[in-house]
């Protein structure tokens, strides 16, 4: 035994011969930290070095003296060979530039950070509008079926479209150039960027999702220094990563139940989405938790009016209500093309949910009764799903009802303009308009029915209703809306009228993906190649930038190319946050 | 292309006939009995925000003989003699592939035997002894309503 570890030792000192890997700071370099915010200073040190060989300092001072804390210090922390120094729940009061050094041994390793502080409040609400995956085609494409194209001119602006700033955003995250909806969403509510699936926390190398090094999120910051209001509306499940975003911190998204429990602790006055079973006691059918708790009845302790039902969260409102959790499905809530027309997916059980318009201007209502204004984050969920599942028409009326729930907002705008309000996207798809599928052309199949260029005429739907939905999409003349990556599927260019695209199945063989049969039916199909690896089930997101437009008090600062993390400090600096 | 058909119950009881008695007497009146057949569309009498509602039939046949038509999603670890029945073929978010994203009407499948996997395009038929209530599954954590267990399937409907 003792000759192993000796030999051990012996390849350790091999292996630390070539160049070793480096201490690792969290927060990162180049990272941009709020004055006054939370968060955990961590350092990892490569080697488990003993506890009292490693030195951490800030701007040439002992960190433990600069934050008045005393580190805790772990070697070999997770069975892990590294030795991890830890101070939690720290923060810097003023602006500046920072040094961190991290030393072990004769090896030093710096980060620096910019600590910014914010000048005097100029918005009194903020509300954040993310389009999950709403990349340029759905915006322009949603533009062309809901106001119409002529002679190469719109009959009109979307909501979104029209507003006075605009900017790039680079959504990439710490640790790949394509993001995912947990750290997409995690940099705007955090101003800090992180890895794919992780919500307000840096990736370190801890074992248990909750333990990495935290960031405080716009929930945590508004609940511990604000008498603002918190809302926070989505049509995806409630625990899904988007609205997860405002209040989490752990390393997998899918954490839902302790998801749950992190909405408890921050308590948003205004909670709406779907996603039920992770709230419902264990004992219940149909729940999904693996304890007792009955998080609807501790809410409802707390003073919240709970809803499950379009006509419960209305009366709620005009009750008065100022704190409301709304739960109108057990899983996502169905998207407008589904509520409103074809009756598909899950209306039939829930006939009577709202949509992300609806559930906004209930939301604004209820927040804007607080003197102090609120916050507000509303998501439009589904154009990301759908868009995954390579379904074009449903991932569109969903970016037409994102400009109806923003449309809401710039009502109340124009009443309070103090409102900053912002929209954009956590990542794109790889989403195009190709030309239009026309049905008046010979031919069954896909490529027989696409016209391109000049033969890209402008397509039939049906006329437009009251909310901006065209009436009839099982037209003639369809938008060409391709999407850049599929695993093997079959596809015959016509809208799914019985139900949202089911692309690939899993396959016989664990963890790959082949085409659905049941698409492979439809007439006109045909089979494609896909082009992705083999464990894809479906579309996938794209490391493109995405779109940002802006309006009201502080909007002017977002411009040009930014990182999606500079738009929390624009929205920390225009409610003052660092005082 | 020969049916993955699974192993029975009688091959289980040779191979491990150190089998306690009372798990023989239940399993061997599930047998016994021409299984009731359920669907989809009948396992719950309720449907809402608050929780399910098993319907009567299903209250019914708790520890019975069933067989039920559906699509096997993948397991959640590569464990063949587990698997999950669902309605429709599910398409499942890359990012989230864990117990949290099922559909609420799942129905797990404890096959007496491991048997092959295959493709959650196909529909399958699966007969066993029907389980109801919320349980945990002891080695993946997977929260369940209804199980079908010592069970076993064939290709179709
Ligand atoms: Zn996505």
């Amino acid at each position: 035994m003792l000759e192993r570890i000796l030999l051990t030792t012996v390849v350790l000192a091999a292996g630390w011969a070539a160049p070793a890997a480096a201490q690792t700071i969290y927060p990162i370099n180049r990272a941009e930290i709020l004055a006054g915010s939370k968060f955990d200073l961590k350092v990892e040190f490569p080697g488990a070095p003993m506890a009292s060989d490693v030195k951490v300092t800030v701007n040439g001072k002992d960190a433990a003296e600069v934050f008045g804390k005393r580190p805790m210090i772990v070697e070999w922390e997770d069975g892990n060979k590294l030795t991890a120094y830890w101070l939690r729940n720290v923060s810097l009061p003023k602006a500046g530039k920072i040094e961190v050094e991290a030393k072990v041994g004769g090896k030093s390793e710096k980060v620096a950070w910019e600590v910014y502080g914010t000048p005097k409040r100029v918005a009194k609400n903020v509300i954040f509008f993310l389009g999950d995956g709403f990349s340029i085609a759905h915006r322009t494409a949603a533009r062309i079926m809901s106001k119409g194209l002529h002679e190469g001119k719109y009959g009109g602006e979307l909501s979104f479209d029209d507003m006075p700033h605009m900017a790039l955003v680079s959504t990439a995250g710490t640790d790949s150039i394509v993001t995912d909806s947990a750290n997409g969403m995690s940099a705007y509510m955090t101003g800090h960027k992180s890895c794919v699936n992780a919500l307000g926390v840096y990736c370190a190398s801890n074992k248990n999702t909750l333990d990495h090094p935290k960031v405080e999120t716009m929930g945590d910051i508004l609940r511990r220094k604000t008498k603002m209001s918190i809302g926070v509306v989505t049509n995806s499940e409630i625990e899904d990563a988007t609205p997860a975003g405002v209040v989490a911190h752990t390393r997998k998204r899918s954490d839902f139940n302790d998801i749950v429990e992190m909405f408890y602790d921050v308590k948003p006055d205004v909670i709406m989405g779907g996603g039920s079973p992770n709230w419902l006691p264990k004992s219940t059918p149909g729940s999904k938790r693996k304890d007792e708790t009955d998080y609807i009845k501790k809410f409802q302790d707390a003073g919240y009016a709970f809803v499950a039902t379009k006509t419960e969260m209305n009366k709620a409102v005009a009750e008065g209500k100022t704190k409301i959790l709304g739960l109108y499905n057990t899983g996502n809530i169905d998207g407008a093309l589904d509520l409103k027309y074809l009756k598909k997916g899950s209306v039939s059980k829930f006939p009577d949910q709202p949509d992300v318009a609806e559930e906004t201007r209930a939301a604004i209502a209820a927040l804007s009764k607080n003197p102090d204004g609120f916050f507000l984050m509303v998501e439009s969920a589904r154009i990301d799903k759908y868009s995954h599942s390579l379904d074009p028409e449903r991932a569109l009326f969903d970016t037409i009802m994102l400009g109806n729930a923003v449309q809401a907002a710039k009502d109340f705008a124009a009443k309070h303009p103090d409102t900053l309000i912002i929209v954009t996207a956590d990542h794109a798809h790889p989403v195009s308009i190709i030309g239009t599928y026309n049905d008046d052309t010979p031919g069954q199949t896909p490529r027989e029915k696409l016209g391109t260029y000049a033969e890209a005429v402008e397509p039939n739907y049906g006329a437009v209703d009251a909310e901006g939905y065209p009436s009839n999409i099982d037209v003639s003349k369809r938008i060409g809306f391709a999407f850049g990556t599929s695993p093997d599927t079959c596809f015959n260019a016509k809208p799914y009228l019985d139900g949202e695209n089911v692309p690939a199945v899993a396959g016989a063989t664990k963890g790959t993906y082949v085409e659905n049969p049941k698409a492979c039916e439809r007439p006109g199909a045909v089979h494609i190649t896909g082009n992705l690896p083999f464990d894809a089930s479906s579309g996938v997101h794209s490391g493109d930038d995405v779109l940002l437009t802006a309006m009201g008090p502080g909007s002017e600062a977002l411009h040009g190319r930014i990182d999606n993390s500079y738009v929390f400090r624009v929205m920390a600096t225009a409610l003052g946050l660092a005082k | 292309m020969t049916d993955p058909h699974s192993g029975s119950f009688r091959k289980r009881i040779s191979r491990r006939g150190f089998l306690a008695a009372s798990l023989l007497l239940s399993t061997g009146r599930a047998r016994a009995e021409a299984p009731t057949p359920l669907t989809f569309d009948t396992l719950y009498s309720e449907f809402g925000v608050r929780g399910l509602v098993f319907s009567p039939i299903v209250k019914a046949s708790a520890g019975r003989a069933v067989s039920i038509v559906g699509y096997m999603a993948p397991p959640l670890k590569a464990e063949a003699a587990f698997f999950v029945l669902t309605r429709e073929p599910l398409a499942i978010c890359p990012f989230c592939q864990s117990d949290a994203d099922w559909p609420s009407d799942i129905v797990v499948v404890r096959l007496a035997a491991a048997s092959a996997i295959v493709s959650a395009g196909t529909r399958v038929t699966v007969t066993g002894r029907l389980e109801v209530g919320s349980a945990v599954d002891p080695d993946t954590g997977f929260v369940s309503q209804l199980r079908i267990v010592d069970a076993q399937y064939r290709r179709g409907p």
